[in-house]
């Protein structure tokens, strides 16, 4: 695969000015609902630092953890399989979905499957598979990937939702109220999830003392799925572990409030064990994982709880879109993800961020996000990723910022002669700050020069 | 039952361990977490602003009258009850072996164990429940509360809850999504409606 360039990618969502502007403040308003959930609680603050610290102890001994789940899930009649790539979990989901002779699978929301490409297996398969959740089978049906990690189709307008209906589930031309197409929707669900051989969900916690794993929908899809046909399978990444029972209590209260500013989502599934008579599996993915637990400057990104608050707020995923990422996770988490796993492919996502450090202030787990982004861009230079214009443009810069009298030379030459240029020289595809903008009037005297007249030598 | 692939258990967990990763404490989580003055009315507006209604009673002889004052209670042709003598069932939950048979069921009355005032949830189990998916495939729901049995927050929440039974869930209100332009939709896979009983 070819290496992903944010900025190209995101081309075209910038280019429609008014979806980039409506997608900008649709998240916005899920993040101002956020910060009144946060401001909700006096605690808030404690129970984030509570959170990583509940986080970063786990994945100091994960390995006794995963031991210990393993073992007090498998008393509780659930079989356990591990997984250390994408392909061997897959591999596993075929053999159990095979196993039973299941043709027809619903699925609800779950990151590692996307990001182990679980569908495009079962499917060559024979196997049909249907996202359940509104937001992920609306994308499903416009044969594209999800573009949040919460909210899989935020960046598709109803009049968008209306005519994939319209094809697909018989809806109204032209129709796009979301009470009629979310009705519409349920009919169409109900009876995959009543056709169901097998259901799929993916794990926000599991809980190592209990053998016990969490799940959280609003709209009750994974329950729905899980609760009829015989098959459960629950595919989780090996850092969903939290030791005990009453740290979901943490987790919980964090969650919601963090993605959506909901008190809590609607229903929190605690699994203890299959159903009488029924199949339970779990799936411990690693799929890289471990590799990031063993760089220190990494390794807290494996925190994360997938919320999506970081990308609500970033003023880059706001207004580039999730697709622009090219990668499961988008957004300032993703753009520390993909590269640790893959820096020649996902190099550009780390440049694709202001450091403004917002991410860094609203993650419920304290993520380090931003400080993160800066040293992942280091590492991008180091293994020779860096675009030739931008490694000789920082060179240049390197060599102007170090020497004190060059910089004020420079500036003083550009301030007389920028006016001058023809604009062709400045305005071409070498300059990208010229691209969509005005360079900014020269004035007439430096900063320098500016704050030596008003306060003399000094 | 034993997995079949050793090797990759092997792997991911000697991979685990050949890192050296910095201790850290487990928190103890006994901070001064949030007390309300009256977690009751702290409950209800929770729950009224998850979407669901309360509805107090003032003993349970109310329960029968009270149900039939409800629309989606009274025009269910199906109706399903978890609470003894209550909730005129058509349907017998425990009697069916396949939960597919819970299709139709147009009004389930539920009884939880708990209540959160800070987020409205109430505590559910599968004790004595043959079927779980009564909690999700059901139309409107009823669910029956004891006012007593409401607490402040979550982490009180956790400490009265026993793990024995092998499904328990926190419900916040009917289902819901906003998945269309963020537009805010009630009843999406689960109930369409949430009625909350409160005894005293
Ligand atoms: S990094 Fe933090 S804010 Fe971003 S999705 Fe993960 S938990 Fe949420």
């Amino acid at each position: 695969m070819h290496a992903i360039e944010h900025a190209k990618e995101a081309k075209e969502f910038i280019e429609s000015r008014g979806r980039a502007t409506w997608h900008d403040s649709a998240l916005w308003f899920v993040r101002a609902k956020r910060d009144k959930a946060a401001q909700s609680l006096p605690e808030w603050e404690i129970l984030r630092e509570t959170a990583s610290q509940i986080k970063q102890h786990t994945a100091s001994r994960l390995a006794d953890y995963l031991e210990k789940f393993e073992a007090n899930a498998t008393r509780l009649g659930a079989t356990v399989h591990w997984a250390a790539t994408a392909d061997e979990h897959n591999r596993i989901v075929m053999e159990i979905l095979q196993k039973h002779g299941a043709k027809k699978v619903v699925k609800s929301k779950s990151m590692l499957t996307e990001e182990c490409h679980l569908n495009p297996d079962l499917e060559a398969a024979g196997i049909e598979v249907v996202d359940t959740d509104l937001g992920e089978r609306i994308v499903q049906l416009r044969q594209e990937p999800p573009s949040h990690i919460v909210l899989p189709a935020i960046h598709i307008k109803k009049a968008e939702v209306g005519e994939v209906f319209h094809q697909h589930l018989g809806t109204d031309a032209g129709a796009d109220d979301p009470d009629y197409l979310t009705e519409a929707a349920r009919q169409h669900l109900r009876e995959k999830f009543c056709a169901a051989d097998a259901g799929i969900t993916g794990v926000n916690f599991a809980v190592a003392e209990t053998g016990e794993f969490v799940v959280c929908t609003n709209e009750g899809n994974a329950d729905l799925g899980t609760s009829l046909p015989p098959v459960h399978i629950a595919c989780m990444g090996i850092e969903k572990l939290i030791p005990r029972q009453k740290d979901l209590g943490v987790f919980l209260r964090l969650l919601a409030r963090s993605a959506t500013g909901q008190p809590i989502t609607t229903y929190s599934s605690h699994f203890r064990g299959p159903r009488s008579g029924c199949e339970l599996h779990i799936i411990l993915v690693d799929n890289g994982r471990s590799s990031i637990l063993g760089r220190e400057d990494f390794r807290r990104s494996l925190n994360c709880i997938r919320c999506g608050a970081c990308m609500n707020t970033c003023p880059v995923y706001r207004r580039s879109g999730g697709h622009s990422y090219g990668t499961t996770v988008p957004g300032p988490i993703g753009s520390i993800l993909a590269p640790a796993r893959d820096p020649g492919q996902h190099h550009s996502l780390p440049f694709a961020c202001s450091l403004c450090g917002s991410c860094t202030d609203v993650c419920p787990v304290k993520i380090d996000l931003h400080h993160q982004l800066l040293t992942m861009r280091g590492e991008v230079k180091k293994a020779g990723h860096l675009p030739a214009l931008k490694r000789w443009g920082m060179w240049a810069m390197g060599i102007v910022l170090r020497r004190n009298w060059l910089y004020g030379f420079l500036g003083s030459v550009g301030r007389k002669l920028l006016p001058l240029i023809p604009r062709p020289l400045i305005y071409n595809r070498m300059n990208m700050w010229g691209r969509q903008r005005e360079l900014p009037q020269t004035p007439a005297k430096s900063f320098r020069q500016l704050y030596r007249e008003r306060y003399g030598r000094k | 039952m034993v997995a079949n692939n050793k090797s990759d258990r092997t792997a991911i967990l000697n991979a685990i361990r050949q890192h050296e990763v910095s201790d850290v404490e487990l928190p103890d989580l006994n901070a001064d977490w949030i007390e309300y003055d009256s977690p009751l009315e702290q409950f209800v507006q929770s729950l009224e602003s998850v979407g669901g209604r309360v509805v107090r009673l003032e003993s349970l002889d109310q329960l029968g009258q009270e149900l039939e004052k409800l629309d989606s209670f009274a025009t269910a042709k199906v109706r399903c009850s978890l609470v003894a003598g209550q909730g005129s069932p058509t349907f017998e939950l425990n009697q069916v072996d396949d939960p597919h048979d819970l299709e139709d069921i147009d009004f389930a009355l539920l009884s939880a164990e708990l209540g959160v005032a800070e987020n409205g949830a109430v505590w559910m189990t599968d004790d004595g429940v043959r079927h779980r998916a009564v909690f999700f495939i059901a139309q409107h729901l009823g669910v029956l509360l004891s006012a007593s049995q409401i607490v402040s927050n979550l982490h009180q929440a956790y400490q009265r809850l026993e793990s024995s039974t092998a499904f328990g869930l926190f419900m916040s209100g009917p289902s819901k999504t906003a998945d269309i332009e963020q537009s805010l939709v009630i009843g999406a896979h689960g109930a369409r409606s949430l009625t909350l009983f409160l005894l005293p």
